[in-house]
């Protein structure tokens, strides 16, 4: 019979205030115990105050490998940055 | 052309990502290594856990324990990153048990008194952070991450271990014999789990070139002997090498020739525990069945029940 549990992505929030963050991944066969296996093995040392576990399975990832062309469309828009802008001189708070 | 292309990437210290084109050698060279790497953290968990019970203190107890666990933690990470090469955990596994898949030597020593529990952190674990300090930056993301991760716990590790040495060292003469006897049955095995002489090391040149290894095993042995013969001194401990000495021209030690028969008996299935150590390993693998196949069929439940 085989083992095959799913994986889980673990995304931890270190602080409250600050995103969650991707950690790592884990086998667990139900979300309970994903959950508590995220905190068992990522959370030894206090690195966290929320955990987010989704299976992998549900991600949906660009490929890295055609990583140009996907992100190609804001390479030429750089007056999407405040620097593109001349402001006068001696303009101030802007 | 890929090959080029994947060369260029290394050259560039960029990492490999899981879905990036990579030489068939390259993942297997990769395989075979992260998944050796996983196999000795939980091996390594036995001639620690055989202390747990009968640790000294209540402190004592309490720091091996968060350890031992670490290890086990360290052991997850690692055949995380070695499933994002192809291959499943089931296989991992079914390796090490059929034996195809091997881990560190050392863990195939007895651990015969307290002290080993301090000789094991301070140079077992210090020896393994030597090499995984240089494997931080290997050129497979995901093993790097996992090299970071492990590095920033297993300080710990080695400090804890070397305050138990440190504790009997300065304790009655029969607890300094024991770390004394302890340090000479771990010395020669820690300094061996480099490998072997980089003259003797058949897979070095590959991964090199493809940046998986970043220092030689010499080089990360003469590492870790420089950093550590200060502390033996400082403990008042001797290391059980006549030859070993202070090289000025060179500026580091010199050592004496480390017995490679012994390393590769041990290698090879003839160590005090292999046989031990894969069995406890079988059992309770087997043991844990109806566990998980429990945790399989409630997790089936629950998906009906919210269809």
């Amino acid at each position: 019979m085989s083992d095959n549990t799913k994986v889980w992505e673990v995304f931890i929030q270190s602080k409250n205030v600050l995103a969650h963050k991707h950690v790592g991944n884990l086998h667990a066969p139900d979300k309970e115990m994903a959950l508590q296996n995220a905190r068992d093995l990522y959370t030894r040392r206090n690195e966290g105050s929320c955990i987010w576990v989704v299976k992998a399975e549900h991600i949906i990832s660009s490929e890295s490998e055609d990583g140009e062309a996907f992100f190609d469309p804001s390479n030429d828009k750089i007056y999407r940055h405040p620097t593109f802008y001349t402001m006068p001189k001696g303009s101030k708070y802007i | 052309m890929n090959e080029q292309k994947f060369q260029e990437k290394i050259d560039l210290e960029r990492k490999i990502e899981p879905k990036d084109w990579m030489p068939e050698e390259y993942r297997s060279h990769l395989i075979r290594q992260i998944s050796q790497h996983a196999h000795s953290e939980i091996i390594g968990m036995q001639p620690e856990g055989n202390w747990i019970s009968r640790a000294p203190s209540l402190r004592a107890k309490m720091i091996l324990l968060a350890k031992v666990q670490d290890e086990a933690g360290h052991g997850l990470y690692l055949y995380s990153a070695c499933e994002t090469l192809g291959i499943s955990r089931e296989e991992l596994v079914q390796q090490l048990h059929d034996g195809k898949a091997k881990y560190s030597s050392i863990f195939n020593y007895p651990t015969l008194s307290w002290a080993d529990m301090g000789a094991v952190g301070w140079l077992v674990d210090g020896a393994a952070i030597v090499n995984q300090v240089s494997l931080q930056r290997t050129s497979y993301g995901p093993y790097s991450r996992g090299m970071v991760k492990i590095c920033k716990e297993e300080s710990f590790h080695q400090r804890q271990g070397y305050e138990i040495m440190a504790e009997m060292a300065k304790g009655t003469p029969e607890q300094k014999e024991m770390a004394q006897d302890a340090l000479n049955r771990f010395w020669w095995p820690s300094i061996m789990m480099f490998g072997p002489q980089d003259s003797d090391s058949p897979r070095t040149g590959n991964a090199m070139k493809w940046k998986i290894k970043r220092q030689f095993n010499d080089e990360l042995r003469q590492k870790f002997i420089d950093q550590t013969v200060g502390q033996v001194k400082v403990i008042g401990l001797e290391i059980p090498d006549p030859d070993l000495k202070w090289n000025e021209e060179r500026g580091h030690y010199d050592f004496g020739e480390m017995n490679w028969d012994e390393f590769w008996s041990v290698v090879n299935g003839n160590g005090p525990c292999n046989i031990q150590r894969l069995d406890h390993h079988k059992k309770a693998h087997s043991e844990g069945e109806w566990v998980r196949k429990a945790a399989r069929s409630y997790s089936k439940k629950q998906e009906i029940i919210n269809a």
